[in-house]
């Protein structure tokens, strides 16, 4: 564990010289509140209005975690068919291409009359936000199978289905965790937009729309909520970087630490 | 001889060309006529890209002869690189063609297990691949290939990749492996005193396309040594016939 907390230490230290730097600026400089707000007002706000973004802040989480859940299932089960028909790969690589440009404003107000005020619709676009890369990295990952490895499978009378399981799927696992990776880290940038350009109703929107209201009039509180996302992005990264090492150890092992 | 009804493996003036995404098919193979009968070992020498790997797929039935017949029970390929799974254990490994056949983990690897003594590789029945060396990675995807039950074994230079001490060890090692589990052999190997320590008979193939330009019967007694004169008289020989073909 202290190990780990020494690696850490550089990245702890770069940020404190940053915010250091950024309190002095707008010392200095005489910027307003409004514009930038100095790292001790937002500590304030922060601490002032903790129960509010906690609040918030497990709504986006959830948000986030779900989404990614879809954005994972749906990029697999993509990625598997894409893999194994070429008609499918012809078909669908194209339209998922395609939907990476879509704005989102275009077909929120559309996922909220299908499916209503709740938390599908945003599920919905942080999945259509998150999933290409997934897609992208796991059919290249199968791909990348050792093309003499089917003659030897077939020899010893593997079927189309025990060839996949035993030696493309495994093989394909560290580049569908590096499409998660990706994914994870535009799911809270994702949930951001999904919370914003979906009508919502109830008691807590999510930090999202928090932020969004905040930014003008309360731009400290606008910051603070931002860090936390910011935090919780990075924590999500460096967890799935853990569930590497458990789910693909000898990948880890041949490549060294990961980032 | 060939054809004659004890020959368990007979090639007949089989000719392959592969396919090649651009220009002209490569022709690997020509007029290739061979045969092994049951419980023996014949060794395929060539050299380099002569299409002795093209030849053992087409005796697993990967590919499809252009010209000529093969007649061959089910075989089973151990390739020129290992190709163990990196994700699996040494234990798991040997353990997937029954895994494949449908039998349980826990089965499979009573299986398999029970060979790993036998072998010396006691103890290193949870290493990954990574974590073994060369010679043992060998031996695993030896262990892989005989548990597969085929009755006819298709080594593609099986010992290329290893050091000279290493190579004389497993060498070794097959000789007594295949004396304990009799089984029918085609062993390719660019190695002629390989070839002559092991086999029962050695065919010499051509430079590309490949065509058997001598066939050389061993009929040295069992243990063979490498040092024996008849040995050695032997290996010149077949050295001198791959010799003449290269230059031709
Ligand atoms: N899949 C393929 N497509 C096209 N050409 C191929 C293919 N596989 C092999 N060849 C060609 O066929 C010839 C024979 O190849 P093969 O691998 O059988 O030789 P080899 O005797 O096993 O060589 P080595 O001793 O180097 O392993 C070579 O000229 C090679 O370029
Ligand atoms: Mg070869």
């Amino acid at each position: 564990m202290s190990a780990r907390l020494r690696a850490g230490l550089p990245a702890i230290a770069l940020a404190l010289g940053l915010l250091a730097a950024w309190e002095l600026y707008v010392d200095l400089a005489g910027i307003g509140e409004q514009l930038l707000p100095a790292p001790h007002a937002v500590a304030q706000a922060l601490w002032d209005s903790a129960g509010l973004l906690w609040h918030n802040f497990t709504v986006t989480a959830g948000e986030v975690l779900l989404g990614l859940a879809l954005a994972l299932s749906a990029g697999l089960a993509l990625a598997v068919a894409i893999h194994l028909s070429p008609l499918l790969r012809r078909a669908l690589y194209p339209l998922a291409v395609g939907s990476q440009a879509v704005p989102i404003p275009v077909v929120g107000v559309l996922l909220v009359f299908w499916w209503g005020f709740g938390i599908f619709p945003k599920l919905v676009v942080i999945a259509l936000i998150c999933f290409f890369p997934v897609v992208v990295a796991t059919v290249d990952g199968l791909a990348a199978v050792d093309p003499e490895q089917p003659k030897l499978l077939r020899t010893l009378d593997a079927s189309r289905w025990q060839a996949f399981r035993f030696a493309e799927l495994p093989a394909a696992l560290p580049a569908a965790i590096s499409g998660a990776r990706i994914a994870l880290t535009i799911g809270v940038i994702g949930a951001f937009i999904a919370e914003t350009t979906t009508p919502t109703s109830g008691p807590y929107p999510g930090l999202g729309r928090e932020i969004l209201s905040d930014v003008n009039f309360q731009t400290a509180r606008a910051y603070a909520g931002s860090a936390i996302l910011i935090v919780f992005a990075i924590a999500c990264f460096y967890a799935l970087s853990g569930a590497e090492r458990k789910l693909a150890p000898w990948h880890t092992r041949a490549r060294g630490e990961t980032p | 001889m060939p054809g004659a009804p004890e020959q368990l493996l007979s090639l007949q003036s089989v000719g392959f060309a592969h396919p090649a995404r651009r220009g002209a098919p490569v022709q690997a193979l020509s007029e290739v006529s061979l045969h092994a009968r049951t419980g023996e070992l014949l060794a395929v020498v060539g050299p380099s890209g002569c299409g002795k790997s093209t030849l053992l797929e087409l005796i697993c039935a990967l590919h499809t002869p252009d010209q000529g017949t093969i007649t061959a029970p089910p075989a089973v390929l151990m390739p020129q690189r290992d190709l163990l799974l990196a994700w699996l254990s040494a234990l798991d490994n040997v353990a997937l063609p029954l895994r494949i056949a449908g039998l349980g983990r826990a089965q499979a690897r009573a299986r398999a297990r029970e060979l790993f003594g036998e072998v010396g590789l006691d103890g290193f029945q949870q290493a990954h691949p990574a974590e073994l060396s060369g010679g043992m990675r060998q031996r695993v995807a030896f262990l892989r290939t005989l548990l597969c039950g085929k009755p006819l074994l298709c080594l593609d230079e099986p010992f290329g990749a290893l050091d000279a001490i290493t190579r004389a060890e497993m060498q070794e090692w097959l000789a007594a492996t295949l004396a304990r589990e009799r089984r029918t052999v085609v062993l390719v190997t660019h190695d002629v005193e390989e070839a002559i320590l092991l086999a029962d008979r050695v065919a010499v193939l051509s430079p590309r396309p490949g065509r058997v330009v001598a066939s050389v019967e061993v009929e040295l007694e069992r243990p063979r040594n490498r040092t024996d004169a008849a040995l050695s008289a032997l290996r010149e020989h077949a050295l001198g016939l791959l010799a003449s073909e290269g230059q031709a």
